[in-house]
């Protein structure tokens, strides 16, 4: 994976000091709250209901061990010993102290880490394939092209002050693991007819009060180019996109409002006069980035069988393992959803133990999925059994990737102050009433998604089953949606009804389930089933 | 004209009216002009060579429409003043200095220690801009 050269850590470091120098000039009042909001978001500190929260920027979800043991370490240090991962493939710690920011970005940028850009209206995080480098069908890694992204976006001068936060995917597999088409831009790496690389654009996705699937901007952007033309797409939306009215500021709303076309002509001007001012990085670059991902040391002839004699066992591969391109190897999915858990926590104690199996059997490496999972990449077949042991032990063998336990949720209202409504109890609640491995087997795959408001932070309009809280006069009410997906089929759920309380909706999915089961066909999923019998008899059985 | 607090450039201050992009075009002898955040800079650029003074107005810090237009400016080759007026603060200013500001007259005067200690403040630069920075790619690269 990636490492900092000097430059790379001397920019983290300058960001620490000034840092501190902001919080100073914020303690000693030279600076109004106002003033300092938007340099501490920048720097990924946010006040929620209790206290601070911290997000710390996981660059395409990659981390080595060393920076996963220190994740852990900080959630002991600074936090009350958990560490919350996120949809954005971050993790986030929410009981931090503003005195001790400083000496937490230190610790960070100890291990190359940093929590730049992770809030604020500027470019964000940049998310990628939580199986990048291992898949068995990707046409390159694609998180070289993430990197370079990140340092073009870290700090870029002009860029800071957009009319909303910026949100950027790259994926290079047909299969969409990283929502790509619901971000402000989406990258798939694709190879034109000439046999080359390049970047196919699509612009204007996003979730939020007002979803939209991005539409494709270009086709193919040749690799010399990325840049400028990442360069030219931003600028256009800086100067164009709406800053009267916050709900409107997402490029989404650009695009739609002028037009895909529109949109894409004025890229396309200023990405011929950008061509003119020397913004790309010189290709070596890329080069150099690349080297940083070459195929870990795999053994070749692994042997490629596993012992699936402990049923446990057996079922855990089968739900939680993926094939790895590598023959003798895997990749291995660590569920961060046992049943009635807050989806994505983890305590101090797992984040180490994650760090230290990902440093004996996965090359040292570890991923964050935006669904709040962990994945360690590069698994021997040889090495699983044992490695599942130590995870079962530990709390973290369950066995449920994309089941229905698999939930994704936003914090709601138990710590974020824009909420309407609390998601991690519904969560837990799905999850309990769904803990029968019979019937979570017989609903199959299924992405169930909650948000506590409609900025829709846990993705509900793209969950096959998504979960809305709403402010009903006061009282927490639960809006049903159905039909939703992120991945290369991307498609937004649809509302079924007036909403529910706590129980209710609980109810409601049980009821969608059966609906599903009583129709499916042949190896439909419920997704499937959905969408070929539509939503009125889901509507049917939930209202009647 | 705004006063500038802060001033990267050798010659003499500009001290003419800066009038606005929609009245320029008429007033074929003015040397100074504003832009507001609404304003498209590319409508300057057949008249660069007369201009002398272009300030770049931030009515709130938060809107960023003018670092763009500072940069369109200076990579259609305008060497005049280009002056960040309004609500210019310490955190704003190197990022302001490398979309190609070299003069910042803010509504409340800054302490000098702390502007000099946050222009002072990045080693290194990873984007190039027409500020004459290496970026850290191309020193890589030699
Ligand atoms: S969706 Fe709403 S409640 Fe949930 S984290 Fe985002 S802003 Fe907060």
């Amino acid at each position: 994976m990636y490492k900092y050269d000097t430059y790379d850590q001397a920019m983290v470091d300058a960001r620490v000091a000034e840092f501190r120098d902001q919080v100073r000039r914020r303690l000693d009042g030279s600076l109004t709250e106002e003033q300092f909001r938007p340099l501490r978001l920048m720097n990924g500190l946010y006040l929620q209901l209790h206290a601070y929260m911290l997000r710390v920027a996981v660059p395409y979800g990659t981390l080595s061990s060393a920076q996963m043991r220190m994740l852990g370490d900080i959630a002991d240090k600074y936090d009350r010993g958990y560490g919350h991962f996120t949809t954005r493939q971050n993790i986030q710690y929410n009981w931090i102290k503003l005195e001790d920011a400083g000496d937490l970005l230190a610790d960070l940028a100890s291990v190359e880490m940093h929590a730049i850009q992770t809030s604020g209206n500027c470019i964000r995080n940049i998310s990628s394939d939580q199986y990048a480098g291992a898949a068995a069908e990707e046409l390159v890694d694609p998180r070289p092209y993430a990197e370079l992204l990140r340092q073009w976006s870290s700090f870029h001068p002009e860029f800071m002050y957009l009319p909303r936060k910026f949100k950027i995917a790259v994926i290079a597999s047909e299969t969409d693991r990283a929502a790509m088409k619901l971000h402000d831009i989406g990258i798939k790496l694709v190879k034109n007819d000439a046999g080359e690389i390049g970047a196919q654009f699509y612009v204007g996705g996003g979730m939020g009060r007002t979803p939209m699937i991005a539409p494709m901007i270009r086709e193919f952007v040749p690799l010399d180019q990325l840049i400028t033309y990442a360069e030219a797409c931003l600028r256009v939306y800086n100067r164009y996109g709406r800053r009267d009215n916050k709900y409107k500021a997402r490029i989404k709303i650009l695009v739609h409002e002028i037009g895909a076309d529109e949109y894409a002509r004025q890229a396309e001007e200023e990405f011929a006069h950008l061509l003119g001012q020397g913004v790309e990085p010189p290709i070596a670059e890329l080069e150099r980035i690349k080297t940083y991902f070459q195929d870990p040391p795999f053994e070749a002839g692994a042997p490629d069988t596993l012992d699936r004699s402990d049923p446990d066992f057996a079922l855990w591969v089968d739900r939680n393992c993926v094939t790895h391109k590598q023959p003798g190897y895997i990749s291995a999915t660590i569920s961060l959803k046992p049943v009635g858990g807050i989806p994505g926590d983890a305590s101090a104690d797992q984040i180490r133990l994650m760090a230290d199996l990902a440093r004996d059997y996965s090359f040292d490496e570890c991923r964050v999925t935006h669904a709040q999972n962990i994945v360690l990449p590069h698994v021997r077949k040889a090495d699983l059994y044992v490695l599942w042991q130590k995870l079962d032990a530990a709390g973290l063998g369950a066995a449920n990737l994309d089941r229905i336990g698999d939930i994704i949720a936003c914090p709601g209202l138990d710590y974020c102050s824009l909420a309407n409504a609390r998601s991690i109890p519904i969560a837990q609640k799905i999850s309990e009433r769904f803990a029968a491995q019979e019937k979570q087997d017989a609903i199959g795959e299924m992405k169930l998604k909650i948000s506590g408001c409609i900025n829709a932070c846990g993705h509900h309009h793209a969950g096959h089953i998504g979960i809305l809280g709403v402010d009903k006069k006061g009282v927490e009410n639960y809006q049903l949606l159905l039909g939703g997906s992120e991945g290369e089929d991307t498609s937004l759920g649809k509302i079924t009804g007036p909403g529910f309380d706590e129980e209710g909706i609980v109810d409601a999915v049980e009821k969608a389930a059966d609906v599903y089961l009583a129709n499916k066909q042949g190896e439909e999923r419920f997704l499937d089933t959905y969408r070929r019998i539509g939503i009125d008899p889901f509507k049917e059985a939930i209202y009647d | 004209m705004t006063e500038p607090q802060l001033r990267f450039r050798d010659d003499e201050v500009v001290s003419d009216p800066a009038v606005t992009v929609d009245s320029f075009g008429d007033q074929s002898n003015a040397t100074a002009v504003r832009i507001e955040p609404g304003d498209d800079a590319r409508a300057l650029l057949p008249h660069l060579d007369r201009l002398r003074l272009i300030e770049v107005n931030f009515p709130a810090y938060t809107d960023g429409r003018g670092y763009s237009a500072a940069r369109i400016l200076r990579e259609a080759g305008y060497t005049g003043e280009l002056r960040a007026v309004g609500d210019v603060l310490i955190d704003q200013l190197s990022n302001m200095k490398r979309c190609g500001f070299d003069s910042f007259a803010p509504d409340h005067p800054l302490n000098e220690a702390d502007a000099k200690a946050a222009l002072d403040c990045w080693p290194d630069v990873y984007q190039a801009t027409t500020d004459g920075r290496t970026p850290i790619w191309t020193k890589r690269h030699g």
